[in-house]
């Protein structure tokens, strides 16, 4: 349940701060998410890897339905995945999940210290 | 233990963003970019985007409506001139700032600020700067800031880009910076003047002095007439042939050196310029009169040929202000429409193709570059420092010397390649101060004739044919700029520049420059060829392009009750006006006994060819194959022998010189003991043209649109090819419809000067310059297929009318 909470409250917190700060806001929101609900640390991983993997792969895919895949394409293939849309849109929310995943494991280290 | 395991964990965070947030090599910060609230994410465009907006600035005066019809064209009113100029502005950047800024920091030579640090960049930016592109810029500037209208249009335009600049967010940034890991700067009106000067590189930039000056080593000067002839046999003029030209009002004479000193010299130079322009670059354009339309009225066409790009140079829009409307295609970088209509008036431009750029070899006193020698005595040159920043690495500092000549472009420090004791000096029109500029603004606004010869008049570099008809019912065309007047051969090759003699003596009176206005023959046409035939006073080189001057001409000539429809027919016409005169002559020296049964196929394809260069066309590449390999096998020998490359003469003169006489003595291989015939050489270059065909068809590349491959690449160029597109369609340089590999007609144009305008244009591309939005391409395929848009001069009072789609009002507050 906790993690659920903490899932859902990064995903919060980033998309929000996402309108105000840099990108790595997400690492912020991760952080806090876990200072305010105590989980342990392996737990902490997953709750920031996925709130933010989440919330990337659900933007992702909103904004490229609603670009009929027109740029998610060019860019998959600038990026060598054979213009495939779906992998270019894996590979933002892998990378979003990991900068989220490390940053509430700090969170976590920190408050059970 | 808790703690160091937070230590550890915060520095690989840490790590991990810095890591993410960081541009690795050609990698672009991934983070960054991939983050879907700041990163190339939100550059995709949703399908339904919603193009409404209320913006407010301070600086305009009044209000500004704009509406977008369903091709994203803005239609814009505004209250006055300065609001108009500043919402044109604004557009270009919120719809083309990268290309924008990449076209002007390329004039600048600052591509390295980009681009960090490749040698290969920083030759060019150094060349740049060398060729005085960055001074010619400040010239212009000071000039068209000291013009009231023209400072007023310029500040308003500037204030324009800068407003989108500013309100521009991280997450709305062109995905071309986000790729680049850069920001875009602050505008200016040296942009603008530096835009300009671009335009003047890519169209009056290209001569071949420095190849024609290694090739005089090797070959006498007397063989130039032969090889690059003044006057092609088969010109079509600009001017209809017969014209009386007036005795000429300057008389250049001719140094009593001349023949020791520059046309007998034999020194060779191992020198070319890193820039070069396509030689296609060209254009056409034609007024057919009133009395040879359908309507009675005046059309007015053009089609200037350029690298076709993503995003395209042109940017359409229509311009309305209490003393202008005006509709067209503009240049994202510059304010005014460029070519385009009126409610009275239509114009369109080509290109001059005439030499305006000369080169001077200067002696400098000593390695300061202090002094050089000038008319018996050392004066002082002006060092410019010029500041080259490079992306990443530290700054590099080139000192140009600038003389009476212009800034010394080659020296002992640029290229490696130049003699150590030469020092070669660039004059260029493109390097006085002028205003064009005033001239479009004036254009925009003409009436009548009288208005656009006024509007001309002044206009100086790159060298335009300004074609014009006006529903008064004239059509007129001008040939214009700023041309030296020159004694025959002058600044054909690199002249000496020790003293005053070899300086260019005057310019041509522009009233003398070659014009006609409504000819009995009832149209005008100018298509790059050269513009007057040998009665013209003037020596008058230049890169003149034959075949398509022909071949509309021709067309025109043979068309009554013409219509719009038969303009769009023959601006995309296909028909190889060059290969008609050449392929009788080719199956004519073809010893047909010694060719493979697989070859005798191609000679049979050739044989039944329609003559079209069309998309599916096998005769089209045969024939142009056939005849690049009889130009190679007919000139090799002789010029191609030393380095760097010569000039080869063009195919005109190839064949007009074997037309005359097939024992043409260029034919013979001179490496060879025995003497070659004009047999010898069609049946060579055909069997090695077989060799080549029999590659392409196993490929399955025999078919012309397939053989030429034909793309329209981003800016970027093959660094983002997933930007670029395919474009399967026919035509070549030397065709009316003169689409090449990248590059052909940029932007087709029609205009009936009927009572009510009747106009039609395209250009590959679209109006958006976001590769993320549906209006990158969407015309691309209307254009493909040689379709046009209806233009519509929209009427304040039609704001209602379902074209409309979008509206952005800008107001004070």
């Amino acid at each position: 349940m906790k993690l659920l909470v903490a899932i859902i409250l990064t995903a919060l917190l980033a998309v929000v701060g996402g309108l105000y700060l840099p990108w790595w806001s997400i690492a912020i929101a991760a952080f806090i998410s876990v200072l305010l609900i105590p989980i342990r640390s392996g737990k902490a991983f997953l709750a920031g890897f996925l709130g933010i993997f989440i919330l990337w792969l659900f933007l992702a895919w909103w904004i490229d339905i609603k670009n009929q895949g027109v740029l998610s394409k060019k860019v998959a293939e600038i990026f060598h995945l054979g213009g495939s849309s779906f992998l270019i849109i894996l590979v933002t929310a892998l990378i979003g999940g990991l900068v989220g995943g490390v940053a509430a494991m700090s969170g976590s280290y920190l408050r059970n210290r | 233990m808790r703690f160091v395991s937070f230590v550890i964990s915060a520095i690989i965070t840490v790590l991990l963003v810095f890591a993410l947030n960081k541009k690795w090599g050609s990698i672009p910060p991934l983070g960054k970019f991939l983050s879907p609230q700041h990163g190339f994410w939100q550059n995709a465009e949703a399908a339904d985007a919603d193009f409404d907006a209320d913006l407010a600035f301070p600086t305009l005066k009044g209000k500004v409506n704009v509406y977008f019809d369903e091709r994203l064209v803005p239609h814009v009113f505004a209250d006055n001139n300065e609001d108009l100029y500043f919402v044109q502005g604004y557009l270009h950047a919120r719809f083309r700032l990268f290309q924008m800024e990449l076209q002007t920091m390329y004039a600048a030579g600052r591509l390295c600020e980009i681009f960090g640090n490749n040698p290969a960049i920083l030759k060019v930016d150094r060349e740049t700067r060398r060729s005085g592109m960055v001074w010619a810029a400040q010239n212009a500037l000071k000039e068209f800031e000291a013009d009231p209208v023209s400072k007023t249009v310029c500040d308003a335009y500037t204030a324009g880009v800068n407003a989108y600049i500013e309100s521009l967010t991280e997450a709305q940034l062109p995905i071309e910076y986000k790729l680049l890991g850069y920001k875009p700067e602050k505008w200016s009106n040296l942009k603008i003047a530096l835009f300009l000067k671009q335009m003047s590189r890519t169209l009056a930039g290209n001569v071949e002095d420095l190849e024609l000056t290694n090739e005089k080593s090797f070959i006498p000067f007397s063989e130039f007439k032969i090889l690059y002839p003044e006057v092609p046999d088969s010109l079509i003029p600009i001017v209809p042939a017969g014209t009386k030209f007036d005795a000429s009002g300057i008389v250049p004479v001719r140094p009593s050196s001349a023949d020791s000193l520059y046309f007998g010299r034999k020194d060779s130079i191992n020198l070319a310029e890193v820039i070069k322009q396509d030689p296609d670059n060209g254009s056409n354009n034609w007024a057919v009169a009133g009395i040879k339309t359908k309507s009675g009225a005046p059309i007015l066409c053009n089609d200037p040929h350029l690298d076709l790009t993503f995003p395209s140079i042109w940017y359409e829009m229509q311009l309305n202000s209490p003393d202008v409307n005006a509709y067209g295609a503009t240049f994202p970088g510059s304010p005014n429409v460029i070519i385009g209509f009126n409610d009275n008036i239509a114009w369109g431009v080509t290109n001059a193709q005439r030499d305006v750029k000369d080169f001077y070899e200067i002696k400098f006193k000593d390695d300061s570059k202090k002094q050089y020698w000038f008319n018996n005595q050392w004066l002082n040159t002006q060092l410019r420092i010029d500041t080259l920043k490079i992306r990443g690495v530290h700054d590099i500092y080139d000192t140009v010397a600038y003389t009476i000549f212009g800034p010394v472009m080659f020296d002992k420090s640029f290229p490696d390649t130049l003699a150590k004791e030469k020092a070669i000096a660039c004059r260029w029109t493109a390097h006085d101060a002028s205003n064009e500029g005033l001239t479009f603004y004036k254009l925009n606004r003409a009436k009548a004739y009288d208005d656009y010869l006024e509007a001309i008049k002044t206009y100086a570099c790159p060298g335009q044919n300004f074609v014009f008809a006006s529903k008064s019912g004239d059509i007129a065309i001008w040939q214009q700029a700023k041309f030296p007047a020159r004694w025959y051969g002058q600044g054909m090759m690199i002249m000496p520049g020790q003293d005053s003699s070899y300086i260019w003596q005057g310019f041509i009176p522009q009233n003398e420059n070659p014009h006609a206005i409504n000819p009995q023959q009832g149209f005008l046409v100018s298509a790059n060829q050269r513009p007057a035939d040998s009665a013209y006073p003037y020596f008058i080189p230049g890169n003149y392009i034959n075949a398509r001057a022909i071949s509309i001409s021709h067309q025109l000539q043979n068309m009554q009750q013409v219509t719009i429809d038969d303009m769009k027919r023959l601006q995309t016409d296909y028909f190889n006006v060059t290969a008609e005169d050449a392929r009788p002559l080719l199956l004519k020296y073809i010893r047909q006994n010694e060719l493979s049964a697989e070859a005798k196929k191609y000679l049979d394809i050739i044989r039944n060819w329609d003559l079209k260069a069309s998309a599916d066309s096998k005769g089209q590449t045969v024939y142009q194959l056939w005849w690049d390999s009889l130009a190679v096998e007919v000139w090799k020998d002789e010029l191609m022998k030393v380095q760097p490359a010569v000039v080869v003469p063009n195919q005109q003169t190839l064949l007009e010189a074997l037309l005359k006489d097939s024992a043409f003595k260029y034919v013979d291989n001179i490496n060879t003991p025995q003497k070659e015939t004009l047999f010898d050489d069609v049946t060579a270059a055909f069997a090695k043209a077989s060799v080549e065909l029999s590659k392409e068809e196993k490929e399955g590349k025999l078919e012309w649109a397939k053989h030429k491959s034909s793309r329209i690449y981003h800016l970027l160029r093959t660094n983002l090819m997933p930007f670029s597109e395919p474009i399967p369609v026919g035509g070549n340089g030397d065709i009316i419809n003169a689409t090449a590999v990248s590059h052909g007609p940029s932007w087709r144009m029609i205009v009936q000067l009927t009572e009510s305008t009747d106009a039609y244009g395209v250009y590959p591309g679209g109006q958006s310059g976001n590769p993320g939005s549906k209006f990158y391409d969407d015309f691309v395929d209307t254009w493909m297929h040689g379709k046009y848009y209806s233009l519509w001069m929209m009427k304040r009072n039609e704001t209602g009318d379902k074209r409309v789609k979008w509206t952005m009002n800008f107001s004070k507050n």
